[in-house]
């Protein structure tokens, strides 16, 4: 297979497709015992206590800020996927079946995604593909259609796993599309090096009807600089991000992004263990007094347009990520259905069951359009708010019946942690909920 | 490349579709609901319209639907060229305009459709553009159509036909009616050949119309066959019986008229919930899309809830026909896009009602009408239960032997 993607990634003439094929990892999954033994090695759980430091990034300000391009206008039907996208998905769908799914339940247990599995996920080239050629990506014009194909492959694989590894590459994106020349400069090529760094988007915040357009963290001027307070919740990465991206009420109206590298003075942390999506390594991130230059404001002047865009595009993340985990039910309760037998004949040829199946599917299908659509909007740089918020919508209450009836199908079985289909339930509620953390 | 958006090519027929909804059939929607079984006259002058849309090749009509189809062959590679999509957007904005309306519309009969499918050139040349209507259903058989009980045998040159058939839409108005019928009950499904009926064939009797809770523009007819005669070359496709084959041939018609359905409830409950929007915005309740849904009024967040049902329907409605435009076979699509939107009909048109209160159930408003509308369209051209018997089929490998 690996000389076979190579050969088409050559014929493409694309780096960032060579720099899939070459993934390590296809060597390295021939043995998933390797791949199982590098759980928990210099893993490092969420614990109470301060940031990771930010020693990746020192890239110096650029002359101009760099755009990624629209794709070609919105005006057709079409579900045929480009070569790239293809290649990508059927990639991502290897790593998701052998290394993710091996490791999936224990990563659950530990609250944590070990590094070298991220490292491994650095190398399939992903996060090239959000950010400019100019600043050291392979992307040309925008690439959320594709993240959110492969961010749905690898939700299949774990979707908690599926959050560790998007994190950093959310972060890059929204750097890409609206950081000054000075924070590209800054962060980008970190990003796109060979090396993975975990950094993070930290919207949510606690406290019942939460609108992340309005979050209470605030952001006070000083000086030249900015003042933040308040804490965020379900931060991904919390223990070994080295970059927050946090959204904060700007003085006067309206919200922001602020970059805040880890291990500013005044960052906290605690662990936010969570019912489920356990290996994102959810922390809370506490802000007290936390000072910030003029040019940690994402966007700078467009900086309301930056927490927008970042919203939208983290529903239409999540949406992804309820979709794979959904197809995961589907995939799971066919065979499962097929081979348990009740009454003399497989549970299947019942209509009660097969009839669950059949919504499943269906149900699994319209949020799948759904979230493409949303997606492909971005890309064309059309409006895409309602579009984002109706996929969500949609993802979460289908993604939870799904999840509530992939258990159902199994009874009992469904119900104990030997099957998967409860770490799929667990995590489709939290999928439906969570604002920020990750974008595509 | 992927995009999930209303192809260029089909904005001038929606555009035309659209006008037909808006200034044709919303004038006259609440008039012919009153006035069930009579003719609308009003759409004659649309059948002319029709004719000169499908005749400036703009396509337009079930016949196009299931031609494009016809000419596809079994060449998969071929590069898309149907009409099934363009003519499911423009029935879904007829049907935003008023369903038993566009379901009485000249020569664009479900019967029309199944000519196109499976009809010989020679017979398209003669019946493709009759006004042709389906006569399925019987009073025993519904969803198990291979019970029917209808009979054909040929004597001389000769078909006769006899039975009784109920629920054929447009079965009065239509000028030919496509009649499924058995060659021999031993023999099942695949003895069960159709046969194309001219209005008034000797043999053949209007038994009554029905009386419906909705779509009452449309006639439904029950229809009687006594030793009815019609040539020998009426029947569509072949007169053998091929017991491996099966329900191929008739069972053919669906994957393209199910999406049309599927449109259908697209069509009146994107109505529906225009009309509930602006009677909330009316109340102070403007859809923004803001927050979440549980930052804003109950009954707003009920509207995006059934706007997000709508908009999977409407693209999986989209999908199935793209797909036969594409030449991939959907039957499991088309019936998954059914299923959808026939729920979704129900749903929202019914919670319209109950959002909009007294303009909601009252006459005054259109919407009360629109529930009793949507019903049907989970019903006909296959049951939410057959569609779901189909879809559980296909997605869990199982034959019909094996999951009934």
């Amino acid at each position: 297979m690996a000389s076979n993607v190579v050969d088409r990634a050559m014929g493409l003439g694309l780096t960032v497709i060579r720099e899939v094929a070459g993934a390590e990892w296809i060597e390295k999954t021939g043995l998933r015992p390797t791949v199982e033994k590098l759980m928990n090695v210099g893993a490092k759980q969420a614990a109470r206590g301060m940031t990771a430091a930010a020693k990746s990034f020192g890239g110096k300000p650029r002359s101009k800020e760099e755009r990624l391009s629209a794709e070609p206008a919105l005006d057709d039907f079409d579900l045929t996927p480009t070569e790239e996208q293809e290649l990508f998905v059927e990639t991502a769908k290897r790593f998701a079946s052998e290394v993710i799914a091996p490791i999936a339940h224990r990563s659950d247990v530990n609250m944590v995604t070990s590094p070298e599995v991220l490292a491994a996920a650095h190398e399939l080239g992903l996060t090239s593909l959000v950010v400019p050629e100019a600043l050291g990506g392979a992307a040309t014009t925008h690439g959320t259609t594709t993240l959110t194909l492969t961010a749905e492959a690898l939700a299949a694989g774990d979707a908690g796993i599926t959050i560790a590894i998007l994190a950093p590459i959310g972060v890059a994106s929204l750097l890409a599309d609206h950081g000054t020349p000075a924070q590209q400069g800054r962060y980008l090529p970190a990003f796109v090096g060979e090396k993975y760094v975990p950094a993070t988007l930290a919207m949510h915040e606690s406290g019942v009807l939460f609108d992340p357009a309005k979050p209470s963290t605030r952001a006070k001027r000083e000086g030249e600089g900015y003042v933040l307070d308040g804490a965020k919740c379900f931060v991904p990465l919390a223990a070994t991000a080295e970059l927050f991206v946090v959204a904060a009420a700007l003085p006067g109206s309206g919200a922001g992004l602020f970059l805040v590298d880890g291990g500013t003075a005044g960052l906290t942390i605690a662990p936010e263990p969570a019912m489920g999506l356990r290996a994102a390594g959810f922390g809370t991130l506490n802000l007290a007094s936390v000072r910030v230059g003029k040019d940690a404001l994402l966007g700078g002047d467009a900086a309301r347009d930056a927490l927008a865009d970042a919203i939208d595009r983290s529903r239409i993340a999540w949406s992804a990520l309820a979709v794979g985990t959904s197809q995961a039910v589907l995939d799971y309760v066919v065979p499962y259905t097929n081979d348990r037998h009740a009454f003399g004949e497989s549970i299947s040829s019942k209509q009660s069951v097969a009839f669950m199946v059949a919504d499943i599917a269906i149900e699994l299908e319209g949020m799948r359009l759904l979230t493409y659509r949303a997606a492909s909007r971005v890309d064309a740089k059309a409006t895409f708010k309602r579009e984002a918020f109706l996929a969500r919508l949609q993802a979460s209450e289908k993604g939870m019946q799904i999840g509530s009836n992939g258990i159902q199908l199994l009874g009992g079985h469904g119900f104990i942690t030997e099957y998967p289909v409860e770490r799929w339930y667990r995590h489709l509620r939290g999928l439906g909920i969570i604002e920020g953390g990750i974008v595509v | 490349m992927i995009q999930l958006e209303i192809p260029k090519k089909a904005r001038a027929l929606i555009a035309q579709a659209h006008q037909v909804g808006e200034n044709v059939f919303r004038p006259i929607s609440r008039k012919y609901d009153r006035a069930e079984h009579t003719y609308p006259k009003e759409l004659d002058m649309l059948a002319a319209l029709m004719d000169g849309l499908a005749s400036g090749g703009q396509g337009g009509g079930v016949n196009d639907v299931a031609q494009s189809r016809d000419e596809e062959g079994g060449d998969k590679k071929k590069k898309k060229r149907g009409n099934n999509l363009q003519t499911l957007l423009g029935m879904v904005e007829l049907c935003w305009g008023d369903t038993g309306l566009a379901l009485t519309i000249p020569r664009q009969g479900l019967g029309n459709a199944a000519v196109a499918a499976v009809a010989t050139p020679d017979q398209k040349e003669r019946w493709g553009n009759v006004w042709a209507a389906m006569a399925i259903t019987e009073p025993g058989a519904g969803s198990d159509s291979a019970a029917i009980r209808t009979t054909a045998h040929l004597e001389g040159d000769e078909w006769v036909l006899n039975g009784e058939k109920i629920f054929v839409t447009a079965g009065e108005r239509a000028n030919g009616i496509v009649v499924w019928a058995t060659l021999d009950r031993d023999l099942g499904r695949a003895a069960i050949k159709s046969f194309f009926v001219p209005q008034g064939a000797p043999g053949m009797r209007l038994v009554r119309l029905d009386h419906k809770m909705g779509i009452r523009a449309s006639d439904t007819a029950v229809l009687e066959f006594v030793n009815c005669r019609i040539p020998k070359g009426n029947i569509l496709g072949s007169a053998e019986i091929d017991t491996k084959k099966g329900f191929g041939g008739v069972m053919q018609t669906f994957d393209n008229t199910r999406p049309l359905v599927a449109g259908m409830a697209v069509g009146v409950s994107r109505a529906a919930l225009e009309v509930i929007r602006s009677l909330l915005a009316k109340a102070g309740y403007e859809a923004t899309y803001e927050g979440t849904p549980w930052t804003q009024p109950a009954a707003l967040a009920e509207t995006y809830r059934m706007e997000a049902e709508l908009e999977a329907s409407r693209l999986l409605t989209m999908r199935a026909a793209w797909m036969a435009d594409s030449g991939i076979p959907n039957s499991s699509e088309a019936s998954m896009a059914k299923a959808k939107a026939g729920r979704t009909g129900t749903y929202v048109t019914t919670r319209a009602v109950e959002l909009a209160g007294q303009a909601g159930y009252a006459e005054s408003e259109l919407l009360e009408k629109w529930a009793r509308d949507s019903k049907i369209l989970d019903i006909f051209e296959g049951t939410q239960q057959i569609q779901l018997l189909i879809v559980a089929r296909a997605v869990l490998g199982l034959k019909s032997s094996q999951l009934r």
